[in-house]
């Protein structure tokens, strides 16, 4: 455990009775796709949020890049390297594609302070800027404003906002979400080459994704884990099909 | 629709002409009115920082307002009584010179502004703009309740206070120190905007989590934005008591707070030179409308509504193309 | 507008009460000139709370900050006075007041407000904050600058003996009982009856009670009137013991704000101990904080620095409570 980027220690989260997080361990390792599945209501975005900093967990502990990072706040966070995308889209709207990259470049490097230069000038935030784009093919857009961009060019800013951190690891909300057949594919090879950079604890509903992608599955139910293991572990567990099969059952 | 920047260069054009006409016709009156557009455009400047890029809806940026009124007041009269402010532990003595004034304003309401920041934007929403009006009420109530500077009747301060090397008596000289020092702060204002900060400050604006998530810390962020945007309407307020040479707690009043911001709605919101278009149009209403009815607020309020209704955008945003930060 | 202060009387305008209250003279304070101004504060406190009640609710339901409630508030206190003045009749007054603000509340709802409920807070302060300016101008037009005079009825005037010997006005102890019971109608309304089901429906989730068929607007109308007709009675109970002028309700929305900044947006309850606590602080403040200056100051200085510091106890008690819980103390996030 100890090579792990990015561990969560006996998390636990209630919301008057409701318990969302129930004792919740569970780790991320470099080089990884590490799949959080499980049905709606089962508490992945209270985890995320817990593990991002926007939420505070009621006991246990968060460590990244081997620091406790519990009590840190969601920018510190940030600066220390913790990459985020969010299932519904957090862009700055009226923002170019390239200021919201700057944006990225900005907050990693602790910029907001200066006054005087022009940001879009500024050679070094141009230069990270631009690197991210690069990775996500977008630098032909650079210019468009991202309420013009369609969903999938969005998801594909997200990430390079994102990459603007140089993060040591990504916590990415349903990217999947609202992409085509064609969106999906190209975005799951992205992510594949994606993980060697750095590793991705990716929540997904998208079955196939998770599937191709993951090179470990675990598995939330009510607030707790019920299974952490490989694909073929997951996939042949009775516990996990029961789980699913009642939602499939449903549906 | 012509670009925003020869927008900004003819409004600031007209802004200088109209009072040099009105010498040449001897009609001192409009150079005050002129002044009086750009003070109030300073105060709409200082507004605009927090509330166009910040997105921070403060009703209550009048208590830096009054809070530069008030240090030009004090220090002012106690230079005319010959009284010294305080005598222990330090000598502090009345001033008459604005350079001084404009530094004792500024750092006053900007300390304003950073102790009611710091508690204001600990929350969001509606429930700042309560609390900041509130705040801004705070300060009206106790300076009408404080006899020492006049209270609810105000202070009169009898000689106009000087810049060296300007006859500041004079209309136009008087005008073109404020001219002079609206343009500098427009100046730094627009610097401000393209920096680091004014984008992080205005990514935060539109969208928190984003900014959250770069490792923007955006309380620090808005709380400096705020500072700042105090300091310039507490610059307005001292030049604003020069000009009428008169304070009162009305500086204070929430009715100028609302003043300032329908200053900025007019001229378009987050627009540089929307608070100079908005002040001067005021000023013109205020002039004209209030020679036909005494009862002209309503006409204000119906434009107002209508502005806020169907024409968000203001004179610049209506004038002008949408501005990118970069050519391309 | 202020308070006016000098070292032996303490008349208060615009506050809701109008007593002289004596303080430094050396007099020692005495136990039933407390009580006496528990008693206003309390007093002070429920007029509050009608119009924090009903702001409160606006925001809850239609989430739309409200900064023309001064002005029904004003309207209400108008058309009270107009109809007393024309028919002597105190109740048929605080009739009309209800009438006349409720119908003012809707119409501005159907007109101006409706416009507003997708918009985001910038435009809603703005756009009441112009009719803030329409409504007091027109009222100046027709009623003109000098305030209007509605008088207590025959029947309130006067002084009640209450247990321990306390004589206290009649008519305020009718305001503190109109208060609370419209503080029991409203609990009432909002938890027992079908339009309070929908209004804490329509609280949690505008979009949901829109699709489940209820009529949001007229729901909205109902709710805005509502609101509208406690600020107008409020105005209306407090112009007997004030004069009815132009720009009276704006101090009263202030507090109010600071009310349910305190209490808690959506809350009545938050309301009402919000505005009994704001209504306290205030009448006790600036009761006492004077003549405890006055131990220790001269009567002259200790009755401006009292006076000063007490106009400002509110807004520390505001801040404090924001240090804290900046929800409000009732308050969800």
């Amino acid at each position: 455990m100890t090579d792990s980027i990015l561990r969560v220690d006996n998390i636990c989260k209630s919301f008057g009775a409701l318990k969302a997080s129930d004792s919740i361990t569970l780790d991320l390792k470099p080089g990884e796709i590490h799949a959080l599945i499980g049905p709606n209501g089962a508490g992945k975005s209270t985890l995320i949020k817990q593990i991002a900093g926007g939420l505070k967990p009621d006991s246990g502990k968060v460590f990244f890049d081997g620091r406790d990072v519990s009590q840190h706040s969601t920018a510190r966070r940030a600066r220390a390297g913790l990459g985020r995308t969010f299932q519904i889209s957090a862009l700055a709207m009226d923002f170019t594609v390239l200021e919201n990259v700057v944006l990225g470049a900005v907050g990693q490097s602790g910029s907001w302070f200066r006054f005087f230069r022009d940001a879009m000038k500024d050679t070094r935030l141009l230069e990270r800027a631009y690197k991210a784009l690069d990775r996500v093919e977008l630098r032909d857009l650079a210019h468009v404003r991202t309420s013009e961009l369609s969903h999938g060019r969005r998801r594909q800013l997200e990430v390079a906002v994102a990459l603007t951190l140089s993060p040591k690891a990504f916590l990415m909300d349903e990217p999947m979400a609202g992409m085509g057949a064609e969106g999906s594919q190209a975005l799951t090879g992205f992510l594949e080459a994606l993980k060697t950079e750095a590793p991705i604890l990716l929540v997904e509903h998208d079955m196939d994704a998770v599937f191709a992608l993951a090179d470990r599955i675990s598995v939330l139910v009510y607030g707790k884990i019920i299974a952490t293991g490989s694909v073929d572990e997951i996939r042949t567990n009775p516990e996990v099909k029961l789980a699913y099969l009642g939602e499939e059952d449903a549906a | 629709m012509i670009r925003e920047r020869y927008l900004n260069l003819l409004i600031g054009a007209l802004l200088l002409i109209v009072p040099l006409v009105a010498l040449q016709l001897d009609e001192p009156f409009i150079i005050t009115l002129a002044t009086k557009a750009a003070i109030l455009a300073l105060a709409g400047v200082g507004l605009n920082l927090a509330l166009g890029q910040g997105g921070l809806v403060s009703f209550g940026h009048a208590a830096y307002f009054g809070i530069g009124g008030y240090a030009m007041g004090i220090l002012a009269s106690h230079a005319q009584d010959y009284a010294p402010l305080m005598e222990a532990p330090f000598l502090i003595e009345g001033t008459n010179l604005m350079p001084v004034i404009w530094l004792v304003a500024i750092v006053a309401s900007a300390l304003a502004a950073l102790l009611i920041g710091a508690l204001s934007l600990r929350t969001s929403g509606v429930y700042f703009i309560m609390v900041t009006l509130a705040f801004g009420q705070m300060f009206y109530y106790f300076t009408v309740s404080w006899p020492a500077y006049g209270g609810e009747d105000g202070l009169s301060i009898y000689v106009r206070n000087q810049f060296p090397g300007v006859n500041t008596l004079d209309p136009i000289q008087f005008f073109g120190i404020c001219f002079v020092v609206l343009m500098a702060v427009l100046f730094l204002v627009n610097r401000l905007n393209k920096s680091p900060f004014g984008l992080a400050l205005n990514g935060a604006h539109q969208n928190e989590e984003r900014a959250l998530t770069v490792g923007i810390n955006v309380y620090r962020l808005r709380l400096v934005a705020f500072v700042i945007s105090g300091a310039i309407t507490g610059l307005a307020g001292a030049l604003f008591a020069d000009l009428n040479r008169f304070v009162s707690p009305t500086m204070f009043s929430w009715h100028t707070s609302g003043e300032i911001m329908v200053f900025i709605i007019l001229g378009g919101v987050a627009r540089l030179f929307g608070p100079v278009a908005g002040a001067a149009v005021y000023i013109l209403l205020e002039h004209m409308l209030g020679g036909i009815s005494e009862y002209w607020q309503i006409y204000l309020g119906l434009i107002l509504l209508f502005v806020v209704l169907f024409a968000k955008g203001g004179i610049v945003g209506g004038l002008a193309r949408r501005e990118v930060r970069h050519d391309g | 507008m202020p308070p006016s202060a000098s070292s032996e009387q303490l008349t208060f305008h615009r506050r809701g009460r109008a007593l002289p209250v004596k303080t430094i003279k050396g007099r020692a304070m005495s136990s039933i000139l407390i009580i006496e101004q528990i008693l206003n504060g309390l007093q002070f406190g429920v007029m509050l709370f009608l119009m924090a009640a009903g702001l409160t609710l606006i925001f809850g339901v239609m989430g739309l900050i409200n900064l023309a409630h001064g002005s029904l508030y004003m309207v209400g206190a108008f058309a009270a006075a107009a109809v007393a003045g024309w028919t002597g009749s105190f109740l048929l007054a605080l009739a009309a007041s209800l009438a006349a603000a409720a119908l003012f509340g809707a119409l501005i709802e159907l007109t101006v407000i409706r416009r507003l409920y997708a918009r985001d807070h910038l435009d809603q302060v703005l756009a009441t904050f112009a009719l803030i300016l329409i409504f007091s101008e027109a009222t100046r037009w027709v009623f003109g600058s000098f305030p209007l005079f509605l008088n207590i009825p025959e029947a309130l005037s006067g002084t009640l003996t209450l247990p321990g010997g306390i004589e206290y006005s009649r008519y305020r102890l009718t305001i503190i009982l109109i208060g609370l019971a419209v503080a029991v109608g409203l609990f009432l309304l909002i938890s027992k009856t079908r339009v309070g089901m929908r209004i804490r429906a329509g609280e949690n989730d505008r979009e949901m009670i829109g699709a489940l068929g209820v009529d949001i607007s007229v729901l909205y109308t109902l709710v805005f009137a509502l609101g509208a007709a406690l600020a107008g009675l409020s105005g209306a109970l407090v112009g007997a013991i004030q004069s009815v002028e132009v720009g009276m309700g704006e101090p009263v929305l202030i507090l109010a704000f600071v009310v349910i900044v305190i209490g808690g947006i959506g809350s009545i309850k938050g309301a009402l101990a919000g505005a009994i606590l704001v209504g306290l602080t205030d009448t006790l403040g600036r009761t006492m904080l004077p003549w405890v200056f006055a131990v220790f100051m001269d009567p002259a200085a200790a009755s401006s620095v009292g006076s000063a510091l007490a106009s400002m106890l509110i807004y520390i008690l505001m801040a404090g409570v924001l240090l804290f819980k900046p929800t409000g103390l009732f308050g969800s996030a």
